[in-house]
C-alpha cells in the first residue's frame, strides 16, 4: 500500500473565546491519495474550510490545532515551526480560495504575482519564471498569456480570475491542492468550466485534490471518495458512487435526498427538520441527534465513533449493533 | 482619465467659487468697511464719498464681480491695521508658513509611517504599546501646550533652541528661506516638531489601522497560503495597499498642516501668514482674514486635485474606471 | 473563511433571575465586560467624573471667585504653589500676577470649558442629525447641496472655521464682546464647525433602513414608512452617533482652548482653561511656571480622559476593530 499524500488523523481544532472554547473540529480522520479527489461536503459551520485552513497550517489565533496529526506524503506537517510550514505553504501544498475578485492582490500585475511565487519556491531566474508563468496561464485556459501576463486583477472576469488564482495554486507542482468552496462565487456557466480544469489538472499532474464544498452536485461531478462533514466531524466517508446511492448516515441521507435529479422527478426533495446546532450548543452524545429520524436513548449519550461498513465508514449507532455481532 | 481630471478640476473651481463668495460676505457684509478707513469724526458727507471711491454703492453683484476679478489677480485690498496692500503682507509671509508646513509634513510622515507599520506587525510588544500611548497623548495634547512645553524645556531650561521667530533669513528672489542658514534651522526644530506631532499620530493611526485591515484581506491570505515570506506579504503586499490610502490623506493633510500653523506661529511667534491671521482675528482686519481665507482654500483646492490625480497614477484600478471603489 | 462562524458573543446561559434582568443583561454585555477589562478606561472614565464634579462644585471649593475683581488683591499676586518655599495658603496652587489663586481660576475656568464644550458638542449634534435626517430621508437634490457643503467644508479644518466664525461674529458685534456673548459666539463656533460628521453618519443610516424590505412592504400596504423608519434609523446610529460625540466633546473643549488661548475666545476677565493658560504663557519666562502649568495638566488631562473614552466606547461598538 503507498503512502497517501494527506494523512489526516484525529484532528481537532479549537477557537478561544471569552466565554467558552468552540471546538471547530473535534477529531476528524481522513486519507486523500494520489491523484484522488476528496469532496468535503456539510453545511456552512460544519468546519469544512477549518479543516482546509488547518491542514494548510492557516489557523490565526485565537484559533488553533489542539489535537490530532497531518501528514504529507508520511512527513508531519501540523508541528512544523513557521517558517519550515511556509516552506510546504504553496510548494507543496496549493490552494485555492473561494472568491476569485479578492483573492488577487489588486495593485499587482497578475504576471507579478506568479512570477513573485515561483521564485519563493524554486531557482529560477526572472526570465524564466516568467516563461512558465506564461505558461502556467496557457495552461488554466487563458487566452494569449503573453500578453494578458502584464494585465491588473480587475481586467479579468471572475472565471478568468479563478482561472489565475488555480496557476498561482499550482504553480511549484504541489502534492496536494486544496480548494476551498472554487465555483461558489461564480456564475453557474464558470462554474462546470473551473470544476472540469481543476479535475484535470488532479489527473495531469497526478494531485491529489480535496474539494471543500457545499454543493453536492460539484461532488458528485467531480470527487473519486466523499466526506460529509457534520458539527466538526465527519459523518460519513467513501466512494462517492456508493455514498450518493446508498448513504448510511441519516444525515447523509437527508443530504443526498436533497440532490434535485432528473430521473427521480415524482419523488419530493426530502428536508432534514431543523438545523446544525451552533458550535456553543453542540449537543451530548451525536451531535445529529435532535434532527435525526431514527434517534435512540444511546444516541443522546454516547458519542458513535466511525465504524467500517463496506467501502463506507459511517458514525452512527445504528450500524454499531451489526458490527458487535460480527466481532462476536 | 481625462474626463476625471476635468471634472475633478470643475468642482475645485466650484468649490473657490464658493469660498470666493464667503470671503467676499465677509468683506462686504461683516462691519462697515467704511467706518473701518476713516476716523469716529469724519463728516457724513465724506464717508459717502469714500463709500462711493470704494464702489460700495453699486449693485451687490457688480462688487462681487469685481471683488472675484481682483482676487484672481491676488489683490485683495488694504489692509486696515498696516494700511498696505494685503497681497504684499501675505506674499512676505507665505515662504515662513511653507517651510515651517513642509518641515513639519516630512518629519510627521517619515516618523508616522515607521510607527504605524510598526505597530501593526508587533502588535503586543511594549515598544508597540508606548507608541499607541505617545499616539493618544499627541492627539489629546492641545498644540499649543506641546509647544509651550517644548520652550519651557529647550529654550527656557536648557537654552538651546531660540523660543520665537525664524533666526537668520536668506532672500532668494522674493522667496526668504531660513533653511539655509544654522540660526534659521535651529528656529525651524520645535516649531516643525510641535506642528507636525499631531499629524504624525494621525498617520501613525492611519497607517496601523489601515495595514491591520489590508492584513485581513483575502490577497494576504492567499499570499500565504502561496507560501510567501512574511517579509514579502508584510512589505511587498501589505504596505503597498496600506499606503494608498495614506498617501492621500497624508497629501490632503499638508492643507490642515497649513492651517494649523496659524497656532504654532502664535505659540513661537513665527512670522507666517497664520500669525498675521491670528492678529487680523484680534483686530478686526477684515481684509486679510478673507485673503487668509482665499490662499489657504487655493492651496487646499490644488492639494485635492493633485492627491486625486495622483491616486489614480498610484491605483491601477482607478485608471479605466472613474469612480471611487469606496 | 466561509464556514468558520465563531460567535464573537455566546449568550449568556439563562438565569432564574426576575424583575432586575435588564440590569443584569447590562451587566453580562460585552460593552460592559470590555469597560471592566480595561482598567485604562475606568481611571479615564473616573477622571472625567470629577472635572465635571470639580466645573459644578466650583463655587464650593473654591477659596475666592476668580471672575470678581473684588475679592483679588494685588499684594497676594505671583505667590508660587503652597508646597515651594515662598508658597502661602490659602493658595495651594499658587497665584498670577493679579492676585488671582490658580487652583480657583481653574475650577472656574473648566466650567467655562465644559459649558463650551458640552454646549458646542449638543449644538453640532443637533445640526449634524437634523441634517443628515433631512439629507437621507428628502435625498435629491436637497441631499447633494447638504453632502455637498459638508464635503466642502470637511477639507476645511475645523479650527479655521470656528476662527472665521468667530472674526465675523466680533466685526458685526464689535470687538469688545462681553463675557457672555462670548461664550455665545464660542457655542456657535464649535457647533458650525463639527456637524458634518453627525450628518453623514446618520444620513447613512437613513440610507441603509431606506433601502430594506420592510420600508417597501410599509409603502406598498400604505402605512407610514417614514415613521417605521425613524423608529429603527435613530436606534441603529446611537452607536457611532455616541462615538462621534464623545470624540467631539474632546475636540471641542480642545477647540475652545485653542481659540482662547490665541485670544480669539474667552477674555481675561472671565478666563477658560485656554485663557489661563494664555496668560500664563506670559510669565514662563519669568521661571513662574505655575502659572501656565496647572492649567495645561487639568486640560491635557480631561481632554485625554474624554478621548480615552471615546477610544474604548468605539472600539466596544465596533467589534470588526478589535
Amino acid at each position: 500500500m503507498t503512502v497517501p499524500v494527506l494523512s489526516v488523523r484525529n484532528l481537532k481544532v479549537e477557537f478561544a473565546t471569552r466565554r467558552a472554547t468552540l471546538k471547530a473540529i473535534d477529531g476528524a480522520s481522513f486519507d486523500i491519495a494520489k491523484g484522488e479527489v476528496l469532496g468535503v461536503v456539510g453545511e456552512s459551520g460544519a468546519g469544512k474550510s477549518v479543516t482546509g485552513l488547518a491542514v494548510i497550517g492557516l489557523i490565526d489565533p485565537p484559533g488553533r490545532i489542539a489535537g490530532g496529526e497531518i501528514y504529507l506524503s508520511g512527513t508531519r506537517i501540523d508541528n512544523l515551526p513557521p517558517e519550515e510550514m511556509r516552506r510546504v505553504r504553496g510548494k507543496r501544498i496549493g490552494m485555492i480560495f473561494q472568491d476569485p475578485l479578492t483573492s488577487l492582490n489588486p495593485l499587482y500585475r497578475i504576471g507579478e504575482q506568479i512570477v513573485e511565487t515561483i521564485k519563493t519556491h524554486t531557482n529560477l531566474s526572472d526570465s524564466a519564471a516568467r516563461k512558465r508563468a506564461i505558461d502556467l496561464l496557457a495552461e488554466v485556459g487563458i487566452p494569449a498569456p503573453e500578453k494578458r501576463i502584464d494585465a491588473y486583477p480587475h481586467e479579468f472576469s471572475g472565471g478568468m480570475r479563478q482561472r489565475v488564482v488555480i496557476a498561482l495554486a499550482i504553480c511549484a507542482e504541489p502534492e496536494l491542492i486544496i480548494a476551498d468552496e472554487p465555483t461558489t462565487a461564480l456564475d453557474v456557466s464558470v462554474q462546470a468550466q473551473i470544476i472540469s480544469l481543476i479535475k484535470r489538472l488532479g489527473r495531469d499532474h497526478g494531485t491529489a485534490v480535496m474539494l471543500v464544498t457545499h454543493d453536492m452536485g460539484v461532488i458528485a461531478e467531480t470527487s473519486d471518495r466523499v466526506a460529509v462533514m457534520y458539527s466538526g466531524r465527519i459523518a460519513e466517508i467513501g466512494p462517492v458512487q456508493d455514498v450518493v446511492q446508498n448513504p448510511l448516515h441519516p444525515y447523509a441521507k437527508g443530504l443526498m435526498g436533497a440532490i434535485p435529479t432528473l430521473a427521480g422527478e415524482d419523488k419530493r426533495l426530502v428536508q432534514i427538520p431543523g438545523s446544525m446546532p451552533r458550535l456553543s450548543a453542540i449537543p451530548p452524545g451525536c451531535s445529529f441527534h435532535p434532527r435525526c429520524s431514527f434517534v435512540f436513548d444511546r444516541c443522546k449519550v454516547e458519542r458513535p465513533e466511525p465504524i467500517r461498513h463496506g467501502t463506507q465508514a459511517v458514525a452512527c449507532h445504528l450500524y454499531d449493533a451489526s458490527a458487535k455481532e460480527s466481532a462476536a | 482619465m481625462l474626463a476625471f481630471t476635468l471634472r475633478r478640476a470643475f468642482q475645485a473651481i466650484g468649490v473657490m467659487f464658493a469660498v470666493g463668495i464667503i470671503a467676499f460676505s465677509m468683506f462686504r457684509f461683516a462691519g462697515d468697511p467704511v467706518s473701518q478707513i476713516v476716523s469716529i469724526d469724519t463728516p457724513p458727507a465724506e464717508r459717502a464719498a469714500v463709500r462711493k471711491s470704494l464702489g460700495l454703492d453699486d449693485p451687490v453683484v457688480v462688487q462681487f464681480a469685481r471683488y472675484f476679478g481682483n482676487a484672481v489677480q491676488f489683490k485683495f485690498g488694504m489692509s486696515y491695521q498696516f494700511r498696505q496692500p494685503v497681497a504684499n503682507l501675505l506674499m512676505e509671509r507665505m515662504p515662513a508658513t511653507l517651510e515651517l508646513a513642509t518641515v513639519a509634513t516630512i518629519i510627521s510622515m517619515v516618523f508616522g509611517i515607521l510607527m504605524g507599520v510598526y505597530t501593526a506587525l508587533k502588535r503586543d510588544t511594549w515598544l508597540a504599546k508606548l507608541f499607541q500611548m505617545v499616539s493618544l497623548i499627541g492627539i489629546s495634547l492641545p498644540t499649543f501646550l506641546i509647544g509651550i512645553l517644548l520652550i519651557y524645556l529647550f529654550a527656557v531650561t536648557l537654552g538651546w533652541l531660540p523660543s520665537f521667530g525664524r533666526g537668520e533669513v536668506v532672500k532668494i528672489g522674493w522667496w526668504s528661506t531660513g533653511l539655509l542658514t544654522v540660526s534659521g534651522l535651529k528656529a525651524i526644530i520645535m516649531p516643525a516638531i510641535t506642528l507636525g506631532l499631531f499629524q504624525m499620530t494621525l498617520i501613525m493611526r492611519l497607517v496601523r489601522a489601515e495595514m491591520l485591515e489590508v492584513l485581513r484581506t483575502d490577497y494576504i491570505r492567499f499570499a500565504r497560503a502561496r507560501g510567501l515570506t512574511t517579509r514579502a506579504i508584510h512589505f511587498g503586499h501589505a504596505l503597498k495597499n496600506t499606503l494608498v490610502p495614506v498617501i492621500t490623506v497624508a497629501g490632503l493633510q499638508f492643507g490642515t498642516v497649513i492651517a494649523f500653523s496659524i497656532i504654532t506661529e502664535t505659540v513661537f511667534q513665527w512670522p507666517g501668514m497664520g500669525l498675521m491671521f491670528v492678529q487680523a482675528i484680534q483686530n478686526v482686519d477684515i481684509p486679510i482674514m478673507a485673503a487668509y481665507l482665499l490662499t489657504v482654500s487655493l492651496i487646499f483646492v490644488t492639494i485635492n486635485l493633485v492627491v486625486d490625480i495622483l491616486y489614480t497614477v498610484v491605483d491601477p484600478r482607478l485608471r479605466s474606471t472613474v469612480s471611487r471603489p469606496h | 473563511m466561509t464556514d468558520a462562524v465563531v460567535p464573537r458573543s455566546t449568550e449568556a446561559a439563562p438565569r432564574a433571575g426576575r424583575g432586575t434582568s435588564w440590569l443584569r443583561r447590562a451587566l453580562d454585555s460585552d460593552i460592559f465586560y470590555s469597560f471592566r477589562r480595561s482598567r485604562m478606561t475606568m481611571i479615564a472614565a473616573a477622571i472625567t467624573l470629577l472635572f465635571f464634579l470639580l466645573a459644578i462644585l466650583a463655587p464650593i471649593l473654591a477659596v475666592q471667585n476668580p471672575f470678581d475683581p473684588a475679592q483679588l488683591q494685588l499684594m497676594n499676586s505671583r505667590i508660587s504653589p503652597l508646597w515651594t518655599a515662598d508658597g502661602q495658603a490659602p493658595f495651594l496652587l499658587g497665584t498670577d500676577e493679579q492676585g488671582r489663586d490658580v487652583l480657583s481660576a481653574i475650577l472656574y475656568g473648566l466650567r467655562i470649558s465644559l459649558a463650551v464644550g458640552v454646549l458646542g458638542m449638543l449644538l453640532a449634534g443637533t445640526i449634524g442629525i437634523t441634517l443628515g435626517l433631512v439629507a437621507g430621508y428628502v435625498g435629491g437634490a436637497v441631499d447633494g447641496l447638504i453632502m455637498r457643503i459638508a464635503d466642502v467644508q470637511l477639507t476645511f479644518p475645523a479650527i479655521l472655521i470656528a476662527l472665521l466664525v468667530n472674526g465675523v461674529a466680533k466685526s458685526m458685534f464689535g470687538n469688545k464682546l462681553d463675557p457672555t456673548s462670548m461664550l455665545v459666539v464660542l457655542v456657535l463656533a464649535i457647533g458650525l464647525s463639527f456637524w458634518v460628521q453627525y450628518a453623514r453618519t446618520v444620513r447613512s443610516s437613513v440610507l441603509v433602513e431606506k433601502n430594506k424590505d420592510y420600508v417597501a412592504a410599509a409603502q406598498l400596504i400604505g402605512l407610514p414608512a417614514q415613521k417605521i423608519m425613524l423608529r429603527h434609523v435613530l436606534p441603529n446610529a446611537m452607536g457611532p452617533v455616541l462615538v462621534i460625540a464623545t470624540i467631539n466633546l474632546a475636540l471641542a473643549v480642545l477647540t475652545e482652548a485653542t481659540l482662547s488661548f490665541l485670544g480669539a475666545g474667552m477674555p481675561e476677565t472671565m478666563p477658560s482653561l485656554g485663557t489661563l493658560i494664555r496668560i500664563g504663557n506670559n510669565y514662563l519666562f519669568a521661571g513662574e511656571w505655575w502659572i501656565v502649568a496647572f492649567p495645561g495638566i487639568a486640560l491635557a488631562g480631561l481632554i485625554l480622559s474624554i478621548n480615552l473614552l471615546g477610544d474604548w466606547l468605539r472600539d466596544a461598538l465596533n467589534p470588526k476593530l478589535r
